[in-house]
């Protein structure tokens, strides 16, 4: 039976259908709903891990034991899992084991815009790249028949447009797989007499990948009828050729990215009048077919900044696209803005208040950087915040420390703040760090993690105590607050601020968006009352609005939350109820 | 059969994945080949968010790109004049008449510009605005306005109302269903 599947679950079928029993991974646009949708066939264990080089190990040991396993991450999260990366490639594998990484090209949801392809080259690590989501379950599949045959780990690369396209598949049944787990000291313990051994055996492996590539299923040879030109290209970037140029001209398109055949390229390139590669960022197949003489026309023509589409495509080759109707108008833009209700506002409004120094982090609290809030300095990836703030402050001899902070997420602190904050104690500077916890991984949809107290599946799971964390590594001061509450949140962090020794202060209220929060009664704005001081502008809270002079409150959006309430020098906020 | 292109537009929130879910479902039944894009994480929060469905015999990409959308569905007016050079020469906005202020708005640093049903118009496009909200909290949830414009799209479509209802059956709750099919039933109505 036909159906429409998006291309992240149609990787959960695909690892389903191919007998995986074991999935470690840590969130991240555009991966997550991997992880989401293979936790919903039974047959499969699936976990949150804290971060993705504990989801990879962890998926590591389960094909070590006999078992096909899977992480998946998004592209940065490959950066975190690179130290295992490199070494299971030595290691090779007992059972199957695939990587997803998902790049994010045009960085809708992430903080640079990486090609991961460069992972598979540097780690010696074959990668598949589908282009669709039919191509997302059969690559899987192939996955790990490669692994095996191969003894190799497999990188599958996802990017936005295939992990966030639905497309339509037909579905096929699991095949149990597992292999009994035997002892070899010499294949998997890694110590330099053992690694100088399996290091041949590397490199043995990807020439025997690259004859394979040779005539791989998954790299296809499309005729065209018109030779002036071929097209080397894969993944989405295949999409958008096919869109312009149908079957006009011949198009090489390469299932498997890492490694790329040598003598297919060289007859497809002779077989054509001239080579054309279309890719996604980096120059990565037109590097190949430079290495084997070509001189292929790719990022004289293609950016390597951005993603791709159709009319890109058309222009490079100069066929006239449509263009739109404009508007006599100037449209603003429409940036993502934390929630109405949103925990993190308050403690935000309150660092921006007392100009305070943010170091910040990745998540939805990094939206406290926009106007009007503008609370935050640098943000780097998952855990910098921490660390960064500790050289921040020990470079001034803690000059600084009295006036700025880290602020992080719950689940980012557990991803890899914990050790920034054992830094802080152990290497002793004077440092305030905010932990936001939201009880939830907001940004990247809700996810469960080691602080909430459920597991992937939505089971109760241990409940990391934060406060006797702080306090295990070495943080004695360590407070609570409830950032709805405007003035504990000052005067707390004025304390900190203050203290002559390192502290952690825990922002502590669930998501608002979480199914079980009760929200209060929207408020109303007393028009007599308001006089249009717009403090309560302040705090870039997306219910409240000028009309007319006058505040005005969306009743649609206001969770009752009464932190624009406290700024109100009028009293001119009133629940609905006594507006009325 | 060519391509055909429907971009649904609105405020993160608002329910365009219901809508192109729906969307979707039916095409299915129908035999097309189909790809439905949408873009999760940053855009959710409040942001600018559009989703691509496309359909035919043989669909590649999976966005839509400027002058090629048949139709765009919007769920909120700025959004709809956003998106406007996405539509082909020959297509059509629907459009919720509803204004929510984006951050900038709000803040001030920008104004919410006036009279945009006119300058979509006077720019050639053939715009159907409806006040979808009203439509859908009469059909019992401000909620639905994301189906009350997909019965306003079904005008558009060779589908029957009892192939689009059992589309809205297998995208819904059955407690939502009736109230639903009672806001496809009034964007239908729409002249």
């Amino acid at each position: 039976m036909k159906t429409l599947m998006l291309g992240n679950e149609a990787v959960a079928r695909g690892l389903y259908e191919a007998g995986c029993s074991f999935v470690s991974s840590y969130p991240g646009t555009p991966s997550t709903e991997i992880t989401e949708y293979v936790a919903k066939y039974s047959e499969v264990y699936a976990e949150w891990a804290p971060n993705e080089k504990v989801a990879m190990e962890s998926a590591f040991g389960a094909a070590l034991a006999g078992k096909r396993s899977f992480c998946g991450m998004k592209h940065v999260g490959l950066n975190v899992a690179a130290d295992p990366l490199f070494t299971i490639s030595y290691t090779g594998v007992n059972a199957g084991m695939v990587i997803a990484v998902a790049d994010d090209a045009g960085m809708h949801s992430s903080q640079n815009e990486q090609d991961s392809r460069h992972y598979a080259l540097s780690s010696k690590i074959p990668m598949l790249e589908p282009a669709d989501s039919a191509e997302a379950i059969a690559f899987t599949k192939l996955a790990y028949e490669i692994s095996e045959k191969f003894d190799t780990p497999v990188l599958l690369k996802m990017c936005t447009r295939v992990s966030h396209s639905q497309s339509v598949v037909e579905q096929g049944d699991r095949v149990e797989a597992s292999k009994p787990y035997e002892k070899n000291p010499g294949k998997y313990i890694m110590m330099p007499g053992n690694a100088k051994l399996r290091h041949p055996v590397v490199e043995k492996r990807t020439k025997d990948l690259t004859e394979y590539a040779e005539t791989a299923p998954i790299n296809v040879i499309e005729k065209g009828e018109d030779k002036k030109m071929g097209i080397i290209t894969s993944s989405t970037s295949y999409q958008y050729v096919k869109e312009v140029f149908g079957d006009k001209y011949p198009v090489f398109k390469l299932g498997l990215i890492w490694p790329m055949p040598e003598k297919a390229i060289l007859d497809f390139a002779a077989s054509v009048e001239s080579l054309v590669v279309v890719e996604e960022l980096d120059s990565f197949i037109e590097t190949h077919c430079r290495n084997l003489g070509l001189n292929p026309k790719g990022k004289e023509i293609f950016s390597n900044i951005g993603e791709i589409s159709q009319n890109i495509v058309a222009e490079k080759f100069g066929i006239d696209t449509n263009s739109g109707a404009t508007i006599d108008a100037v449209i603003p833009n429409r940036p993502p803005v934390m929630c109405a209700g949103c925990p993190h506002r308050g403690l935000f409004y309150t660092l921006s208040k007392n100009k305070v120094t943010v170091i910040g982090d990745i998540g939805c609290y990094t939206l406290g950087a926009v106007a009007p809030l503008n609370a935050i300095d640098a943000v780097v990836c998952m855990g910098a915040s921490i660390s960064g703030l500790h050289g921040f402050n020990k470079s001034q001899d803690d000059a600084s420390s009295g006036k700025s902070v880290a602020v992080i997420g719950d689940s980012t602190f557990m991803h890899s703040g914990m050790t920034g904050l054992v830094n802080i104690a152990y290497n002793n500077s004077n440092s305030t760090v905010i932990i936001l916890d939201n009880s939830i991984t907001g940004m990247t949809g809700h996810q469960q993690n080691p602080t909430t107290g459920y597991n992937l599946k939505g089971d109760p799971a241990s409940k990391i105590d934060l406060e006797a964390l702080c306090r295990a590594v070495g943080i004695n001061r360590v407070r609570v607050v409830d950032p709805y509450d405007l003035a504990e949140c000052d005067t707390v962090i004025k304390e900190e601020l203050a203290a002559d020794e390192p502290s952690v202060i825990i922002s502590r209220r669930p998501c608002a968006l979480l199914k079980y929060v009760k929200h209060n009664k929207p408020l109303a704005v007393d028009a007599d009352k308001c006089r249009s001081c717009k403090m309560c502008m302040k705090i870039g809270c997306p219910a409240i609005s000028m009309q007319n002079g006058k505040a005005v409150i969306d009743n649609t959006l206001c969770t009752g939350c009464g932190v624009c309430e406290q700024l109100c020098k009028f009293d001119a906020f009133k629940s609905s109820k006594e507006a009325n | 059969m060519e391509t055909k292109n429907v971009m649904i537009v609105g405020v993160g929130g608002q329910g365009s994945l219901l809508a192109s879910k729906l969307l979707g479902k039916l095409l299915l039944t129908k035999g097309y080949d189909i790809k439905v894009s949408e873009v999760h994480g940053m855009s959710q929060r409040g942001g600018s968010v559009v989703t691509y469905v496309r359909f035919g015999d043989k669909v590649y990409s999976p966005i839509i790109d400027k002058g090629e959308a048949d139709f765009i569905v919007s769920f909120e007016m700025l959004e709809a004049a956003r998106y406007t050079e996405f539509l082909k020469p020959d297509g059509k906005i629907i459009t919720n008449t509803q204004q929510i202020n984006p951050m900038p708005v709000i803040t001030g640093a920008a104004e919410y510009p006036a009279e945009l049903e006119e300058k979509i118009k006077s720019a050639g496009v053939d715009l159907v605005a409806v006040d979808a909200l009203s439509l859908a909290e009469q059909a019992g949830s401000a909620k639905a306005v994301n189906i009350v414009l997909m019965g306003i799209l079904s005008k558009y479509f060779d589908f029957t109302v009892d192939e689009w209802n059992e589309a809205i059956e297998s995208s819904v709750p059955p407690k939502f269903l009736e109230l639903n099919k009672k806001a496809f039933a009034l964007g239908r109505e729409v002249k």
